[in-house]
C-alpha cells in the first residue's frame, strides 16, 4: 500500500492506496464522487476528464499515487453544494449539451480546460477541434458546441473559475 | 493491472539507481502507453520508478544554437513554448498533433522517445532534424538511437534526460492520421539543415521510423516540392493493415513529402 495526500475539490484528502489503483477508482470507489465516469477505460472517450493542477487530464489513465501532492478537481467541485451552477454546467442545461448524459461530466471538464488555454471568444471550429479526445456516443455534439460557447462567454462575467 | 512496487525518486541518480536494483522494474513518467498496456496485462513490471517529480527534467530552452527540450516536458509545454514556436515551429505544430489536449496535458517527448513505436510521432522529428538524445550514460546520435520496432539503443538502467535539436533552416511535419486512433498512418517530417536535407518517415515502416535517401539527394540539388516529381518509395518493408495497405502508405509518403517541403518552404 501507498499513502497518499492529495487536494480533492478544495479539500485534503489522506488515504492508503493499492499503488495499481487509478485515479479514477480512487475518485469513484474511494471518496464516492462518482460524477466522473469511466466509458472507455482506454483514454479515448474522454468521460473520465479530471483536471490535475488546472489541467484536463484522463483520470483512467492517471494512478492515484501519481496525483499524491498535486491538487484534483472533479465536477462536483465546479461549484459548491447547494450553491449555483457553474456557467458552463448552467450553459450544457440551457443548450441542452446532453442526450443520455453519460459523457457530460468529462465534456464540462474538458470545456473549462478549453476556456482557461483559449479564452471565452471560441469559434465552433476550435471547439470541435479541442473535443478530440471527448466522445458522444448520442452524437449530441450540436448543442455540446453550442453549450461550450455560452458557457465561456458566461464565465468572463463569474467568479467560478 | 498486477500489483507492482511504486517508486517516486527525486534525481535522475535515485531513478538510476532503482532501475539497478530491480531488473524488471520499468520507467513512467505520464503513463499514456504504460498504463494501457499494464491495463492489457501485456506489460506486468513489479516496480514502477516515476520519473515526473523530478525537478528540472521538464526544461525548455535554448543551449547555444540547440533547442533542448527536457525528458518530462509534456507535448502540451512543447507545442505552446514561445522558445519553441521560436526556434523550431515545426516541432511545436507536432507536439500540437499528438493524442487530443487532456492526452497532451500528460504524455512527455522522453517517453514518446523511449517507447519508440512506430506510429509515433516525435521519432519522425529526431531523426529528420539530427537531434541528440541525451541520457544519464551517454550521448546517442539519432540515427544509432532507433533500433526498429519498439527497440532503442537504450540500456535497461539507462534514462534518458533531454534532447537536443540543432536548428534547420527550414522544416516541417505533415501527418496523415487514422481517423479513429489519430495516430499517424504515414507521417513525414522534412528538415532543411545547413549541410543536408533529411526526410524522415514514421507510421509507414515496419522496422519504425526511417529515412528516405532518394527524396533527400534530390532535396539536397533544389529545395522544392517539384523535384519529387516521379520519385517513389518501394512497398516493400512497409506495414499493411486493415488501415492501408502497403502500397497506400508507399504512396502516401511521397504525397505527404511534397507537401511537407511546401509548407516548409512557405515557413521561411
Amino acid at each position: 500500500m501507498a499513502k497518499i495526500s492529495l487536494i480533492v475539490n478544495g479539500n485534503p484528502v489522506n488515504a492508503n492506496v493499492d499503488p495499481r489503483t487509478l485515479l479514477v477508482q480512487f475518485l469513484r470507489e474511494n471518496l464516492r464522487l462518482t460524477g466522473t465516469h469511466v466509458g472507455c477505460d482506454t483514454s479515448q472517450c474522454g468521460a473520465c476528464v479530471v483536471h490535475l493542477d488546472g489541467k484536463a487530464v484522463k483520470s483512467c489513465t492517471t494512478l492515484a499515487v501519481m496525483a499524491d501532492g498535486h491538487e484534483v478537481k472533479t465536477i462536483e467541485g465546479l461549484a459548491p453544494d447547494g450553491a449555483p451552477l457553474h456557467p458552463m454546467q448552467e450553459a450544457f442545461r440551457e443548450h441542452h449539451g446532453l442526450q443520455c448524459g453519460f459523457c457530460t461530466p468529462g465534456m464540462i471538464m474538458t470545456a473549462v480546460d478549453i476556456v482557461h488555454r483559449k479564452g471565452h471568444d471560441l469559434s465552433d471550429h476550435t471547439i470541435r477541434e479541442e473535443l478530440e479526445g471527448n466522445l458522444c456516443r448520442c452524437t449530441g455534439y450540436q448543442n455540446i458546441v453550442a453549450s461550450i460557447a455560452a458557457g465561456a462567454k458566461a464565465m468572463a462575467n463569474s467568479d467560478l473559475a | 493491472m498486477y500489483e507492482f512496487k511504486y517508486h517516486r525518486p527525486a534525481t535522475v541518480r535515485q531513478a538510476a539507481n532503482l532501475l539497478v536494483k530491480n531488473e524488471d522494474a520499468k520507467v513512467i513518467a505520464g503513463g499514456h502507453t504504460l498504463l494501457p498496456v499494464m491495463k492489457q496485462r501485456l506489460a506486468s513490471p513489479p516496480h514502477l520508478v516515476d520519473l515526473s517529480h523530478i525537478e528540472g527534467l521538464d526544461g525548455i530552452e535554448m543551449k547555444g544554437r540547440s533547442l533542448v527540450i527536457g525528458a518530462t516536458a509534456k507535448h502540451a509545454n512543447v507545442a505552446t513554448s514561445a522558445v519553441v514556436g521560436e526556434a523550431i515551429p515545426a516541432l511545436a505544430e507536432l507536439a500540437g498533433m499528438i493524442g487530443d489536449p487532456a492526452v497532451r496535458h500528460k504524455g512527455t517527448i522522453g517517453g514518446s522517445l523511449a517507447n519508440n513505436d512506430p506510429t509515433a510521432d516525435y521519432p519522425a522529428a529526431v531523426l529528420a532534424l539530427g537531434a541528440t538524445i541525451v541520457t544519464n550514460k551517454r550521448r546517442l546520435k539519432a540515427e544509432e538511437y532507433f533500433q526498429g520496432l519498439f527497440t532503442t539503443a537504450l540500456e535497461s538502467d539507462e534514462i534518458i534526460t533531454k534532447v537536443m535539436f540543432p536548428l534547420p533552416k527550414k522544416a516541417a511535419y505533415i501527418k496523415f492520421r487514422n481517423q479513429a486512433s489519430r495516430y499517424a498512418l504515414v507521417g513525414v517530417f522534412v528538415a532543411k539543415r545547413p549541410s543536408d536535407v533529411r526526410v524522415a518517415v514514421t507510421g509507414a515502416g515496419s522496422e519504425g521510423v526511417f529515412r528516405v535517401t532518394s527524396f533527400e539527394e534530390a532535396l539536397k540539388k533544389r529545395f522544392s516540392p517539384k523535384v519529387l516529381d516521379g520519385l517513389t518509395v518501394p512497398a516493400e518493408g512497409l506495414n499493411s493493415d486493415l488501415h492501408g495497405s502497403a502500397e497506400y502508405r508507399a504512396h502516401l509518403i511521397s504525397v505527404l513529402a511534397r507537401r511537407a517541403v511546401e509548407a516548409a518552404t512557405g515557413k521561411a
